[in-house]
């Protein structure tokens, strides 16, 4: 009988603390969107601020919007550059379970573990380095070193289920190995598209990486080696600003950003969906 | 231990594999244009001696290989061998089929590509002409563009032997190609294979005895990674000389 | 024909290679930049003094990290000793107990929850957390607290970790055979024995390493625990002061100082601070569910 009601006790509180993590998130979700709905009007997303981000109390967030929007969609095209390829050699290239794929895959796993300060830290000294100011290029490189190994780890995971016998199948018939990679490209375009999306999420969300290297101005960069703001920053920044319609811009971006976020994320779930579908 | 002419030779070849001795000083000499088949309790290494003859096995870490295999002549295993072409002259049927992420057509017709045919009305007479090979044309002829996905499991093991012969093998290794099939299936591609042995070597590996008898026209008996009896079907089957391949064999006999 | 086609293969095959093993020596280039970048500093105080005194005088040259690793302690503390119980239950429960379709139902906020940035948990912490720790909570204990806390940074933390957590577990109960299970079960253990006795002590090496992961993690958080944990230099007293974690304080100053003598030098040290500490945690427990999951020897 005492067994039983340990089990039942504990059977209670597991799901209380699994319901509760639901709760927070609907909590976060009403918080955000209750405080940021008011504020949220075309003007927000349309123009850029008027009399400085910081005290002016006009216009919107539209440069943090098309900043975060370039950084990403750079910073992701870029990631893909470099980490398609590596995920091709460790999976095809490689021999299957050589010490170069393992310690790949563990650096990867490593690198996804360091969080983005160090990267934003990293990030500004290689800026130094190479004589860059605080810039949309500068930014786009750390956002870019952050999300290589989002990318890599992703796409491996669907790479590697994919069944030996594919590439086999290529390979008996003469295939090359970049021809193998080729078809396995296609095998798995769901599971890319769902990196993609992960990445994008994460890029578009971090602050700390953008923020020694993006730097933050009022106006719409037009060129690479312009500062751009940002829209993490945008929320960081006004939010600590003592003047209430700048803090409502906050409040706005944070809403904005959640919502970018969360299609995002559902996107990103209708293609994994799709890839457990089309697996063999 | 034959008289014919041999398609693939095998010299002391040993593997092992992540230290294991898999295959212990193995040597035969495949007849050309013959069915051959490798029977065994399983893990006795008969799909490893299959995947030495295409140089699959040594995609994986960790494999070791020594000796020859010799392929009309030209050893698989000497530094300058050029590994895509020699696949090109064995097609593999895996045991269960993986059409390519593409379209019945494109499966067919991907070989051919690879190795330089353009030309849009040679690749439909290709095309055309290995779906009639496997008796999948009738069935498929107005469906060319679905995805090889929508085809029953048994179209799509004729669709990757049909994929598989397009690209003009002389062998064909086959490993279990009917253990995913239902009987009718199976049937399908047991016919093909006596069609086939007119014009290519075929070498399978199977666990069913029955499979063996009626297409094989010789037998290899594995046991622990060593061939223990090679010979006609009939005299390994019907009249073994070893005491193993007996025991091996008894529950076909009785 | 055929040689173009070997020449691709093989041109992709060493250009692949030579990305590969850049994106693997990122790993060191981090390290060694910000190790160079700290040798001033390093080479002006001894280590065990920067980390051991809590003066932090940057105009006197004094660099004493203690007050940040104190604050960066505290708040790890606080958020696993939250974190875990919770994320533990809930992935006994998600793994063991629910059915099929109750998981399809309690998994996605999870995912969820993992992929709201960090910079909306600071405003959300900002918004519920801070003003419920001064007004429900340290009432009852302090005379007076903000509300911008050490408490709070945990809280907020605690809740960004959970779901990496939860996850880790969740692959981890993965790898208990269900042969184990079902051998427990078959002596007449009722479900919640076995995992006691069976699932969490085969399981052991992965809740430790999903922990160290967790604390790995938390170490390094930086926005949103910089806007709610009060950022004032001294060691905590209690968890309703405020706090100054490494990771905040290089945040907050981070392009503005550069002109003080050795404070760029100081704050990278504190990058590498955490970089080091970071890369160890992470590569043990990898290697540890690396085991688990068979991909290791």
């Amino acid at each position: 009988m005492k067994r039983k009601l340990e089990e039942q006790f504990f059977k209670l509180l597991m799901i209380l603390c699994t319901l509760s993590i639901s709760g927070v998130l609907i909590m976060i979700l009403w918080t955000i969107t209750s405080k940021g709905a008011g504020s949220l009007t075309w003007d927000i997303v349309s123009k850029i601020p008027e009399g400085g981000f910081y005290i002016g109390k006009g216009g919107g967030i539209l440069n943090a919007i098309i900043g975060s929007i370039y950084i990403t969609i750079g910073a992701t095209v870029f990631g893909l550059l470099i980490s398609i390829p590596v995920v091709l050699y460790i999976n095809v290239y490689a021999k299957k379970n050589s010490w170069l794929a393992t310690t790949t895959r563990l650096t990867s796993d490593i690198l996804f573990g360091l969080p983005s300060i160090v990267y934003g830290a990293f990030g500004f000294t290689i800026m130094i380095y190479f004589g860059l100011k605080t810039s949309l290029l500068a930014g786009t490189i750390t956002v870019t070193l952050l999300v290589i190994p989002i990318l890599v780890r992703a796409m491996d995971e669907v790479f590697r289920v994919v069944p030996e016998d594919i590439g086999n199948a290529v390979y008996s018939l003469g295939g090359t190995r970049w021809e193998t990679s080729k078809i396995l490209i296609r095998q798995c375009v769901p599971g890319i598209i769902t990196a993609i999306l992960l990445s994008f999420g994460r890029a578009i969300g971090d602050a700390a990486c953008v923020l020694f290297t993006a730097g933050y101005t009022d106006s719409i960069p037009t060129s690479l080696d312009q500062p751009t703001a940002t829209l993490p920053l945008a929320i960081f920044f006004q939010l600590s600003s003592p003047i209430e319609e700048v803090q409502n811009r906050a409040y706005a971006a944070a809403l904005i950003l959640t919502i970018i976020v969360l299609v995002i994320s559902f996107t990103a779930k209708y293609f994994s969906k799709k890839l457990s579908k089309n697996k063999i | 231990m034959t008289t014919e002419k041999p398609h693939i030779s095998v010299k002391n070849l040993n593997v092992h594999i992540d230290g294991n001795h898999i295959l212990k000083n193995i040597s035969i000499d495949i007849p050309d244009k013959k069915v051959t088949s490798f029977i065994g309790p399983s893990g006795c290494g008969k799909t490893t001696l299959l995947k030495t003859f295409n140089r699959l096995l040594d995609r994986n870490g960790n494999v070791e290989i020594t000796g020859q295999v010799l392929v009309d002549g030209v050893d698989l295993y000497s530094p300058d061998t050029e590994v895509t072409s020699i696949r090109k002259k064995m097609g593999l049927l895996s045991q269960r089929p993986f059409p390519l992420p593409m379209n019945i057509y494109d499966n067919v017709a991907y070989g051919a590509r690879i190795h330089g045919q353009r030309d849009k009305k040679e690749l439909d007479k290709i095309v055309e002409h290995y779906l009639r090979g496997v008796s999948l044309w009738d069935e498929v002829k107005d469906r060319l563009k679905d995805p090889a996905t929508r085809l029953s499991i048994g179209q799509q093991q004729r669709l990757c032997l049909a994929r598989g012969l397009a690209v003009e093998p002389e062998i064909i290794l086959g490993d279990e190609p009917t253990s995913a099939l239902d009987p009718i299936s199976t049937q399908h591609i047991e016919e093909l294979f006596l069609k086939l042995k007119d014009k290519y070597t075929l070498v399978l590996v199977t666990h069913i005895l029955r499979q063996a008898r009626r297409v094989s026209d010789y037998i290899v008996f594995i046991y622990m990674g060593e061939i223990i009896e090679f010979g006609t079907t009939e005299e390994v089957l019907l009249n073994p000389k070893e005491k193993l391949t007996k025991d091996y064999v008894k529950g076909y006999i009785s | 024909m055929k040689n173009i086609r070997l020449t691709i293969d093989k041109i992709t095959g060493n250009s692949f290679l030579v990305l590969t093993l850049l994106s693997t020596v990122t790993v060191v280039l981090i390290g060694v930049g910000l190790y160079y970048k700290s040798l001033p500093i390093l080479q002006n105080s001894s280590l065990s003094s920067l980390l051991l005194s809590a003066e932090w005088k940057p105009f006197k040259s004094s660099f004493g990290f203690l007050a940040y690793i104190a604050g960066t302690l505290w708040v790890t503390a606080i958020a696993i000793i939250i974190a875990l119980p919770i994320s533990l239950l809930t992935a006994i429960y998600l793994s063991e107990y629910a059915h099929v379709k109750v998981k399809k139902v309690l998994l996605p906020p999870i995912d969820l929850l993992s992929g709201i940035p960090p910079v909306i948990y600071g405003v959300w912490g900002v918004l519920v957390i801070v003003p419920f720790v001064q007004e429900k909570l340290a009432i009852h204990f302090v005379e007076f607290s903000s509300g911008y806390s050490t408490l709070a940074g945990g809280i907020v933390l605690a809740i960004m970790i959970i779901p990496l957590i939860i996850s880790i577990l969740l692959e981890v109960f993965n790898t208990v055979p269900d042969g184990l299970r079902e051998a427990s079960l078959s002596v007449g253990a009722t479900q919640w024995e076995t995992i006691k006795h069976v699932v969490l002590k085969k399981s052991l090496p992965g809740i430790l390493a999903a922990v160290v992961l967790a604390v790995s993690r938390a170490f390094g958080e930086t926005i949103a625990v910089l806007m709610v944990c009060g950022n004032i230099s001294e060691i905590p007293h209690s968890i309703f002061d405020p706090c100054y974690p490494l990771p905040a304080l290089i945040a907050n100053n981070y392009g503005e100082m550069l002109s003080v003598p050795m404070y760029e030098s100081a704050l990278m040290l504190a990058a590498f601070i955490l970089f080091v500490i970071i890369f160890l945690f992470n590569t043990i427990s990898r290697i540890i569910l690396y085991r688990l999951e068979g991909r290791m020897n």
